[in-house]
């Protein structure tokens, strides 16, 4: 798209016509190629394919006029690279740097589609030309993730064009701050960062409050492990980001704005920055809106790499240049935040719903979802499930219809053992709740959270009891020391949990850590610490069997925990190589050449050598 | 952005730069002290006296701040950055032991840097690329799907020298 002049907009009838004139230019032949350069298909080299399209525009005839689009992630990385050429939309997956003369040439010059690339459904066979073919896409409903894959983020003509800032628009020519409070308190959103808090009640309450100047902050600082959504939304569609803050501003009464944006994501922090520039040079941030009188500015600050600052004191804390410690919230943080001032604090994809919500009515919204959870989620669908990808659905849609139907299943003929949902505040749930709803209220009656979307899928070789050390682990390592019962019981928490994966668990550590974490969650100053233990009971709660063979057999039933399983080797497969023998440390392997090995169980120190080692997996976990 | 003040030195210009560019607000001391770091690669102890008493802070505030976050470093970087992503993804499928295994063969501590200065070993959790799970980042070049031997392969290969930052053999 050519980019436009750079002229300040004075109104909302401005911001209309200018639209008009975007899409008038918009041809719909016009030949595009978008090449995805989210984290996921960057990591399989795709910044390096759409150097190569732009090459490849660059040296094209003169009469041909083809674009070449670097734009957020679509959501399914799993068959990264990917690639879409339009006109017709047509979706290639795994695509390398041989292929890009190729998709130049028959597909962008000739309008021939190559099949090779296309997706193929593991299920049926059948191809998929479009995105809109391919299973993954089809139960999923975008509104955070709607221009996802389709805008060129760099560019605010993109965005305005398919409809950006007209959300604003309307809020601020045409609606009263309380219109706009009381259209998002109507459409039921809630928090999407985990805690499921009601948006539109934080908004009055902050609003409400008394003091001056208030605050808005978009908490970007996305830290469970597992979790990429709104990385995805920072360097997908900044722009919706950066309206939806504007419209909470403006309902707030807020004049400055500040986005806390995770260390490890510098692409975020430079998309924003340029989503500010532009949106301020066109009006549409800082001095007087669209004309409307309304002002509001947005900084942008990056974490210190510290999980706990994602917890919302902690936050403000770091924005006030101080170490992330939580304080107690008995005052709220609507009140008295950051310097001390009312603030309203939302997660990135409570940002980007917000235009959809003014835009197309809370009705529309609110009929989406189940009761008590409005709208859509997105979770990053990881781990043992075929199609890794991030997805965004209809709340109370089933754990089942996205990890067997959006997801694609387990794979590699493994069994489904757990989903982990809520990062390290979440918990394990087993294949008999897998036709649960998801929505904010069930997944916590079943011991885990909403979370801020990470949903891992675990399969029969994950140890609960390992899994459950490693959220420990993770947690020990932020919990940021300020009070001691998260300081000092998630630390004996690993520590027994540890003893467990090493053989030396006694019995009644169970019912010590269930002690402890009673403690955790009733003492603790903050989230982190209160919700620290969700990962260990729920895996109590549902796999007990497994802890109790870690404690009374010594034995680890998934084979993770090392010296709780034995290592054979199978004569069938063993070639007679010696490569195990070799490398054995104990010299516990003997054996002829030619003929199969044999490990003796009294020497082995299980140090797994010879399985790693084994070209013909010969080796076994027994 | 530079001072005006003839005596400074290029030091305490840097540190001036810096002050200014955030308006001398204490409240900025974070993105300040990552500004310096980007200028240092690490937080040397004299600029960080020169940052406090610029403030007029306390410098055990300073340190605060620099030892509360990851991000921070108070020594210098290897020659080489290494990044390995120890999120659940790719715990499931072996950092664990890859990190392990790193540690163990080039004596090299969690955050912390080869003897030789070699490189710089960061673990850090999720980097959003758990489609190809385990990763490893060397220089900014990803190492996909990496296994104990791939990635001890590949970091056995690195150059002493920082000039080549491509060419390592592929995961």
């Amino acid at each position: 798209m050519t980019v436009l002049e750079t002229k300040r907009l004075s109104s909302a009838a401005d911001l209309a016509r200018v639209r008009a004139e975007l899409r008038g230019r918009r041809d719909p032949s016009a030949k595009c190629v978008r090449v995805c350069i989210g984290p996921g298909c960057a990591a399989k080299g795709s910044t390096k394919l759409y150097d190569l399209f732009v090459q490849a525009v660059g040296e094209a005839e003169a009469d041909v006029e083809v674009e070449a689009k670097g734009v957020g992630c679509h959501g399914l990385c799993e068959r990264g690279p990917i690639v879409i050429v339009q006109p017709g939309d047509i979706f290639y997956q795994r695509v390398e740097e041989p292929d890009v003369a190729e998709i130049f040439r028959e597909t962008v010059l000739g309008g021939r589609v190559i099949e090779r690339l296309l997706y193929e459904d593991p299920a049926t066979g059948e191809k998929a030309t479009t995105a809109d073919e391919v299973g993954f896409y089809k139960a999923q409903q975008r509104i955070a993730l709607a221009q996802n894959g389709v805008i060129d983020p760099t560019s605010i003509e993109d965005y305005i064009e398919a409809g950006g800032y007209a959300a604003l628009a309307k809020a601020l020519s045409s609606m009263t701050p309380d219109e706009v409070l009381s259209e998002v308190e109507r459409s039921g959103l809630r928090g999407r960062g985990g805690g499921g808090f009601p948006t539109g009640r934080k908004w009055r309450s902050c609003r409400d409050a008394e003091g001056s100047p208030k605050y808005v902050i978009c908490n970007g600082d996305e830290g469970d492990p597992g979790a990429f959504m709104d990385r995805a939304v920072m360097e997908g569609n900044p722009h919706v980001v950066l309206e939806g803050m504007v419209i909470g501003a403006y309902a707030i009464g807020s004049s400055q704005g500040y986005i806390y944006v995770r260390n490890e994501y510098p692409l975020s922090v430079e998309r924003l920055r340029g989503a500010i520039e532009r949106a301020r040079d066109m009006g549409l941030l800082g001095e007087d809106i669209l004309g409307s009188g309304f002002s509001f500015d947005i900084r942008i600050n990056r974490g210190g790499g510290a999980f706990v600052c994602g917890e919302s004191t902690a936050l403000m804390a770091s924005l006030e240049g101080r170490p992330g410690e939580p304080r107690a919230k008995y005052v709220h943080t609507v009140e008295s935040g950051l310097w001390e001032k009312p603030t309203d604090l939302n997660n990135v994809e409570t940002w980007a719903n917000v235009p959809a919500i003014i835009n197309r009515g809370s009705d529309w919204f609110a009929a989406i979802g189940t009761e008590r959870s409005k709208g859509t989620k997105v979770f990053c669908l990881v781990g043992k499930v075929v199609n890794t990808g991030l997805v965004e659905v209809p709340m109370g849609i089933t754990l089942r219809q996205i990890i067997e139907d959006i997801g694609g299943g387990v794979g590699d003929g493994k069994a489904f053992k757990a989903v982990q949902t809520g990062g390290p505040s979440g918990g394990c749930i087993p294949a008999k709740h897998l036709d649960a709803k998801v929505d904010f209220d069930q997944l916590t009656e079943l011991g885990s959270m909403m979370g801020s979307g990470g949903m891992i899928v675990m399969d029969e070789d994950t140890c609960m009891v390992n899994i459950a050390k490693y959220f420990l682990d993770f947690l020990q390592d932020e919990s940021c020391g300020k009070c001691t019962p998260c300081r000092e019981g998630i630390a004996q928490m690993r520590y027994i949990v540890d003893r467990i994966t090493h053989g030396e668990g006694q019995p009644g550590d169970v019912e010590r850590l269930e002690e402890l974490a009673e403690l955790l969650e009733g003492t603790s100053l903050c989230a982190l610490g209160k919700t620290a233990a969700n990962p260990v009971m729920s895996t109590i709660r549902y796999f007990r069997g497994e802890y109790d063979a870690h404690i009374l057999e010594q034995r680890c039933p998934a084979k993770v925990c090392r010296g709780l399983f034995l290592y054979e080797i199978d004569p069938e497969a063993c070639k007679g190589c010696g490569v195990c023998a070799k490398n054995c440390p104990e010299q516990a392997i003997s054996g002829e050449k030619k003929a199969a090995y044999v490990i003796d169980q009294e020497k082995c120190t299980r140090c797994g050598t010879c399985f790693d080692k084994c070209p013909f997996t010969a080796v076994l976990k027994v | 952005m530079t001072a005006n003040a003839p005596k400074m030195t290029e030091q305490e210009e840097l540190i001036e730069g810096i002050v200014r560019r955030y308006d001398g607000e204490v409240g900025m001391l974070i993105p300040m002290m990552q500004d310096l770091q980007a200028e240092h690669g690490y937080l040397p102890a004299e600029q960080l006296r020169r940052l406090a008493k610029r403030l007029a802070v306390p410098l055990s505030r300073v340190y605060a701040v620099a030892t509360f976050y990851a991000s921070f470093r108070l020594a210098p970087k290897g020659q080489h950055e290494v990044t390995l992503c120890v999120g659940t993804v790719c715990y499931l499928k072996g950092a664990g032991q890859i990190s392990e295994a790193i540690c163990k063969e080039f004596q090299v501590e969690r955050g912390g840097t080869t003897p030789d200065g070699l490189f710089s070993l960061q673990l850090v959790n999720c980097l959003g690329a758990c489609a190809v799970a385990p990763v490893m980042i060397v220089d900014g070049e990803y190492h996909n799907e990496v296994t104990v031997e791939s990635a001890l392969g590949v970091l056995s290969g690195l150059p002493p020298e920082k000039e080549s930052t491509e060419g390592e053999a592929e995961a």
